[in-house]
């Protein structure tokens, strides 16, 4: 239960912050979490992680969608992945899914007795 | 707690968003983290296809009431009730659209390309301070602020352009932005000027060979020269209507009194080079049909301007509306007002002059701190700009450029390869010193007449255009319109001694006397970047100028009638290389057959049976392009390899009007290096052969149809550093001796964003 709790709450909060904030918050927010929902350090890493992966899953793929794919296939070009943006969407959130996890995952060693 | 996990994960962390946060080496010039952010980065400029750009228009700086409406190829009608709500509009929208293409070319205007590109763009940067395109700028703009009503008009323009920029957060930000890592900067009045400048650049900078030609006179002797680099070619067909007649001229000139011997017959070459030349076949098409020759009664005016073409366009089209005023057509994101385009009561458009307004003079320091120049038998001291060239990821460069009474020195031991012991040189530009010509383009958005044009256009100065026009009432007309210097014979063909102000231009053409015609008896009138007169013009005006289109317009336009709409579109698109028609039949006659390869018997056959038509599936033009580039390396290099630096060689049109007359060509058809004589039926036929062999190897890649041969595309404007960006392989045929002028690749020029 915190499992999913964690993760809804770290990818909601990410968007918040995230429309007035830098990319970067998505660090802050899930470090915050962790601390205050504690859990083993895998699960508070896999919360973090699938909590932004998730959402700038759907968000991109949502944008995309509207789009008709016409940017991020050329994006993709740019970065040599081919016209490809269902990849780009994956990539970017995982991207943004490492960030958060390793903030969560940082959280919880520090709440972690030995 | 535990230590060593926290600390790992923790370093971990930090290092991701460290990486992330900076741009990695040069194929990944953006900070990825945020690039990759659907919340801020490049998936929020991934627009949905069904935006609706009427809601996005919303100010509070308006005077009084405006409105947009986007059409369905998104073209804004701009409705406003004075002009200082319309310019402001004209600017929101210019930059809500084209802000980075606006930015990109004033800052390479000015000389700040490295700003954005880095270390790479350093000699690209040099050039255009040294060229004084800011001293021209700011010039103009002095002009201006003397005109409080214009003045305004820029001003509403600008203040409309930063209405948008200080909407931008990190998320709307435009995405060349996001790629590059970098943020707009404000607008300015003076920024609008740098963009009319980049257009002077582009358009009057390039239609010189001044350096060239003083480099080709040490191999050429001048009855050579002036055959194969005519100043009229023999088949010209000029913009006004030949047998015009030209009043005798206002000005008279005196020629300088050592011109024979410090001038004429004093080869010196010139080591240095345009290292960013203009392309001098930027060109256009434009005519007009009167009424009686089309099937409405009506006059048609068509216009096709052949600037680069890129993604995003170097045009923007819009409708500008007040209660006084109704302007539709080609806007230049950058500047307001219509520049191409209609009214209600007229319509006009424009093509390039190619006439040169730019000349060289060898100057002479005193020593190398370039502070003082020998002139007129004394040292003069020059104005001395210090420039500094800011560098992305790099410290600053510093240069100075001397100004002398001709213009900047261009040239000197620090810049180019000119060598030390060489005088520098200094360049002479109309476009230093212009008045506002932006305001031609506002008169002519509100002219109604042909006096109200002419009275629009007569104060335009650089660069100098073919304004052709057509009123409802039935008016066709066209005037080559510029502030053009009046030259004696032979002034500023080459580098002129800069020691002595007898070399200095004594005036320039009244405007008066520039070429124009009205309601000419056979009913049209047209340009294509032709020499604008024939010999009878009364002022010596050289230029680059390229005939060929012309020809072919003039015949076709003088065989149709009851023309329509329709077909004046057909003829935009037209393919016939009329050139080729004349040349052809010059090789067919010099080719010895028996002599032939296999292969070139082939293609000998099919160019044979062609139509001359240079249209996407055409291989008689591939074939013909072929044979024509290696016939031309037959003839010329050998002899213009002496000049030991790039030269142009004599056009295709010079190297067709000489055939026909002498096929020995100058003697210029036998190569040099071997001890017989070459003929031009050997030479014709030895290219052909190697042609052949060339053609095959197209023919065997599936690349002999013209189109996928010459595999025209369109860049974004950071060109091969965004290939996923263009439009390649278009199916379009085309050559720049054709109305249809595209030609075998655009915009590789340039390929330095990244490095």
């Amino acid at each position: 239960m915190k499992f999913f709790i964690s993760i809804i709450t770290i990818g909601i909060l990410s968007f918040i912050i995230g429309l007035y904030a830098p990319w970067w918050s998505l660090a802050i927010v899930a470090f915050v979490v962790a601390l205050f929902i504690n859990q083993q350090p895998f699960s508070s890493f896999l919360s973090g992680f699938l909590g932004v992966f998730i959402l700038w899953l759907l968000l991109a793929l949502f944008i995309n969608a509207a789009n008709d794919s016409i940017l991020a296939n050329r994006i993709g070009g740019m970065f040599g992945i081919g016209q490809s943006s269902i990849l780009l969407a994956f990539i970017s959130a995982f991207v943004g899914g490492l960030v958060a996890g390793f903030a969560a995952l940082s959280a919880s060693y520090l709440r972690t007795k030995k | 707690m535990r230590l060593l996990p926290f600390c790992f994960s923790a370093l971990v962390t930090v290092l991701l968003l460290f990486i992330l946060s900076r741009p990695i080496g040069n194929k990944v010039p953006m900070p990825l983290g945020n690039f990759l952010s659907p919340q801020t980065g490049f998936w929020q400029n991934a627009e949905d296809t069904a935006f609706d750009y009427n809601m996005d228009l919303l100010q509070s700086d308006l005077k009084g009431n405006a409105r947009v409406y986007f059409d369905e190829r998104l073209v804004p009608h701009v409705f406003a009730e004075n002009d200082e709500d319309l310019y402001f509009i004209q600017g929101y929208l210019h930059a809500r659209f084209r802000l980075f293409q606006m930015d990109l070319q004033t800052k390479a205007a000015e000389g700040r390309a490295s700003e954005i590109a880095g270390p790479a763009a350093i000699n690209y940067d040099k050039e255009q301070r040294r060229l004084g395109m800011k001293f021209a700028a700011e010039n103009t703009l002095k002009e201006i602020e003397k005109d409080k009503e214009a003045l305004a008009r820029y001003t509403s323009y600008t203040k409309g352009i930063n209405a948008y920029i200080n909407t931008l957060t990190q998320s709307t930000l435009p995405l060349e932005y996001k790629i590059l890592n970098f943020k707009p900067e404000q607008w300015s009045n003076l920024r609008t000027m740098l963009l009319l400048k980049m257009m002077a650049k582009m358009l009057s900078s390039g239609t010189e060979n001044d350096l060239e030609n003083t480099t080709l006179r040490t191999i050429l002797s001048p009855t050579q020269l002036a055959l194969l680099y005519p100043q009229v070619n023999d088949s010209l067909v000029p913009i006004i209507p030949k047998g015009t007649l030209f009043t005798e001229p206002m000005r008279k000139h005196t020629l300088p009194a050592n011109v024979d011997s410090v001038y004429f017959s004093n080869p010196r070459a010139v080591v240095a080079n345009e290292k960013y030349p203009e392309d001098k076949d930027n060109g256009s098409n434009n005519w007009v049909v009167a009424g009686n020759k089309t099937a409405s009664g009506a006059p048609i005016l068509c216009n096709d301007p052949h600037l680069e073409l890129s993604l995003p366009s170097i045009w923007y089209e819009m409708q500008l509306s007040t209660p006084t005023s109704n302007a539709y057509g080609a806007t230049l994101p950058g500047s307001p007002f219509v520049i191409i385009g209609f009214n209600d009561n007229i319509a006009w458009g424009v093509t390039n002059s190619q006439r040169d307004v730019k000349d060289y003079y060898a100057i002479k320091f005193k020593d190398h701190l370039k502070k003082e120049y020998w002139f007129d038998s004394a040292w003069k001291p020059a104005q001395q700009r210090v420039e500094e060239i800011k560098i992305k990821g790099q410290a600053s460069v510093f240069d100075t450029v001397s100004y002398t009474i001709f213009g900047p020195v261009i040239y000197d031991a620090a810049y180019a390869d000119t060598v030390a012991h060489q005088a520098a040189l200094a360049v002479k530009w109309t476009a230093h010193h212009t008045s506002d010509d932006g305001s031609t383009f506002y008169k002519l958005n509100r002219a109604a007449n042909y006096n109200e044009y002419v009275d629009a256009i007569k104060s335009f100065e650089c660069p100098g255009q073919n304004f052709v026009f057509a009123s409802k009432t039935g008016d066709i007309a066209i005037w080559q319109q510029g502030k053009f210097p009046d030259r004696w014979q032979g002034q500023g063909q080459y580098v002129m001694p800069g020691q002595d102000s007898s070399y200095l231009w004594q005036g320039y053409i009244p405007q008066n006397e520039n070429p124009h015609a009205l309601n000419p008896e056979r009913g049209f009138l047209e340009s294509a970047n032709q020499r604008p007169v024939d010999g009878t013009y009364p002022y010596f005006i050289p230029g680059t100028y390229i005939t060929p289109r012309g020809i072919a317009i003039e015949h076709f336009l003088s065989r149709m009638n009851s023309i329509s709409v329709q077909n004046m579109m057909q003829l935009q698109n037209n393919y016939y290389n009329i050139l080729a028609n004349d040349m052809l039949p010059v090789f067919l006659e010099h080719t010895d057959e028996a002599a032939l390869t296999t292969e070139a018997k082939k293609y000998l056959g099919i160019i044979k049976q062609w139509n001359f038509d240079a249209g996407p599936t055409s291989v008689g033009q591939t074939v013909y392009q072929f044979w024509l580039d290696s016939l031309q390396r037959n003839i010329w290099v050998d002899e213009l390899k002496a000049a030991g630096t790039q030269v142009p060689i004599p056009g295709e049109q010079t190297l067709m009007e000489l055939l026909k007359i002498d096929s020995t060509l100058l003697n210029f058809v036998d190569d040099k290096n071997t001890p017989q004589l070459e003929t031009l039926t050997f030479q014709v036929t030895k290219a052909l052969n190697s042609a052949a062999a060339m053609l095959a190897i197209s023919e065997k890649d599936g690349k002999l149809e013209w189109a996928k041969f010459k595999e025209p595309a369109i860049y974004h404007l950071l060109k091969s550093n965004l290939p996923s960006f263009a439009r390649e392989h278009l199916p379009v045929g085309g050559a720049g001796s054709v109305i249809n002028a595209i030609k075998k690749v655009m915009g590789q020029a340039g390929a330095w964003w990244f490095n």
